[in-house]
């Protein structure tokens, strides 16, 4: 079936590579360095990307962070959490707003 | 209770089979071009400094990654002639370590016989242990025997919860494990100071890669004591290798071929030099020689010329053999590579 997104096109990533190989090798320089060991664990980081794949909704990166966490030693009871992280943000950031329509109708309103 | 690919007949029962899969790639390059490019091929064996027994395919569980397809209905065991020939080869040698596999090894009927053998030649004795055998009726007294003999006990936890140790090994599989190493504990295994060695070894609960060694330790270690009040030295993490029971299980799942691709592109030429082939002998149930036990399983004998029996053992020549591979060697040399004994590089 044609769909917009292919599994096997996170394969191709590199390819990126080819328009401008300088930025290329920059990103991945910089993304390798994020993700190494620090103040924070590999699999501490692989937890945190496996949430902000979810918050922005990357099919590559949700494949590719759940497999990185499994990898990394996380089960997918820690996993599920780091994904309602992801979602309470995502949630509060909407129910946040909801303040701005409460100045704005009550401005509005007698 | 899941059981053995021979029990059902599944056509991954034959060794031929699952080397002919193997061998069709679908999407990986051959092991022995990954070799030669990394200047390994051929690759030989630089000595023996173990001695690894496989005593048979007789368990009391039936796990879902078994590479040896064990199981209860199993009937393969090595005889004590055979055994008595694996004692005599070792008395020739001066290797240092015997490591004694099955199945459940303890089962065995000539494994306490292996055990006080080795011993009263002075040699350092591993069990691979899978934990819920020392709860077996016929086993009361097995814990208290291998304290006594000062065996190191490698035991199988893949992990320190029950949902995932139980999806690979079997329903309730978890606690009686915990059970089991508190017993172990209680007799000093795994305590500081004691010299009983105690183990354990991780390997994935699916169709994906260990984590690295001493952070998953570290996670076992706390998660145990806290949670169990368990102790233990070292955790070893091991490589799923694609064939029998965890084959099928990557076939039945459509994962074979990203895991395949998985393996070889985490292909490590560090972790291929210190592959532990090259310093390990294996003995099968019926004195065959083999490579390794992944060798054994895939009926896969020494080759190029070696002794392929124990009764023709000769040191020297097996200590520099050549070593016979095939694609599911990629599973020993992706990462951080994979042995009986953890990571390689």
């Amino acid at each position: 079936m044609e769909t917009y997104y292919h599994p096997a096109d996170l394969g191709k990533f590199s390819e990126m590579g080819k328009g401008n190989p300088e930025l290329w090798q920059k990103f991945m320089s910089y993304y390798s360095a994020v993700f190494a060991e620090g103040a924070l664990s590999e699999r501490e980081k692989a937890l945190i990307a496996l949430a902000v794949a979810h918050a922005v909704q990357c099919p590559y990166c949700i494949d590719a962070y759940t497999q990185a966490c499994l990898e990394k030693g996380s089960n997918v009871e820690e996993m599920t959490e780091a994904v309602h992280v992801a979602c309470a943000i995502r949630g509060g950031a909407s129910l946040v707003h909801g303040v701005q329509m409460r100045n704005v109708a009550g401005k509005l309103s007698m | 209770m899941l059981v053995t690919l021979k029990s059902r007949a599944n056509p991954l029962s034959s060794a031929k089979e699952q080397l002919r899969l193997l061998s069709a790639r679908n999407g990986f390059p051959p092991f022995v071009e990954k070799l030669r490019a990394a200047g390994l091929k051929p690759l030989r064996a630089t000595g023996i400094s173990i001695f690894q027994i496989n005593v048979g395919k007789l368990c009391n569980q039936t796990c879902g990654h078994c590479h040896v397809d064990a199981g209860p209905d199993r009937r393969e065991i090595m005889s004590l002639e055979t055994a008595e020939l694996c004692i005599r080869a070792l008395a020739q040698t001066d290797i240092p370590a015997v490591d004694i596999t099955g199945g459940a090894p303890e089962l065995a009927p000539c494994f306490r016989y292996l055990v006080e053998q080795t011993k009263a030649l002075g040699r350092h004795v591993m069990d691979r242990s899978n934990l819920t055998v020392l709860l077996v009726s016929s086993q009361a007294d097995l814990a208290e025997f291998l304290a006594r003999h000062q065996v190191e006990i490698i035991a199988s936890l893949p992990y320190f919860r029950a949902a995932q140790t139980d999806a690979q090994r079997g329903e309730g599989v978890f606690e009686k494990s915990i059970a089991a190493l508190r017993k172990l504990n209680a007799l000093g295994y795994g305590r500081d100071g004691s010299g009983l060695k105690l183990n354990l070894v991780y390997n994935p609960a699916g169709a994906f890669l260990p984590p690295r060694q001493e952070s998953i330790e570290k996670q076992f270690k706390r998660e145990l004591e806290q949670k169990h009040g368990v102790a233990f030295n070292h955790l070893y993490t091991i490589t799923n290798m694609p064939i029998s029971r965890f084959l099928e299980f990557l076939l039945s799942t459509n994962n074979y071929e990203g895991y395949m691709e998985r393996l070889a592109n985490a292909f490590n030429p560090a972790a291929a030099a210190g592959v532990m082939c090259r310093t390990t002998l294996s003995v099968g149930w019926e004195g065959t020689l083999y490579d390794c036990d992944f060798n054994q399983m895939l009926e896969l004998p020494t080759g190029f010329g070696a002794p392929r029996h124990i009764g023709a053992f000769d040191a020297a020549q097996l200590g520099a053999r050549r070593i016979v591979t095939a694609n599911h060697c990629y599973g020993c040399t992706a990462g951080a590579g994979s042995s009986c004994g953890g990571t390689i590089a």
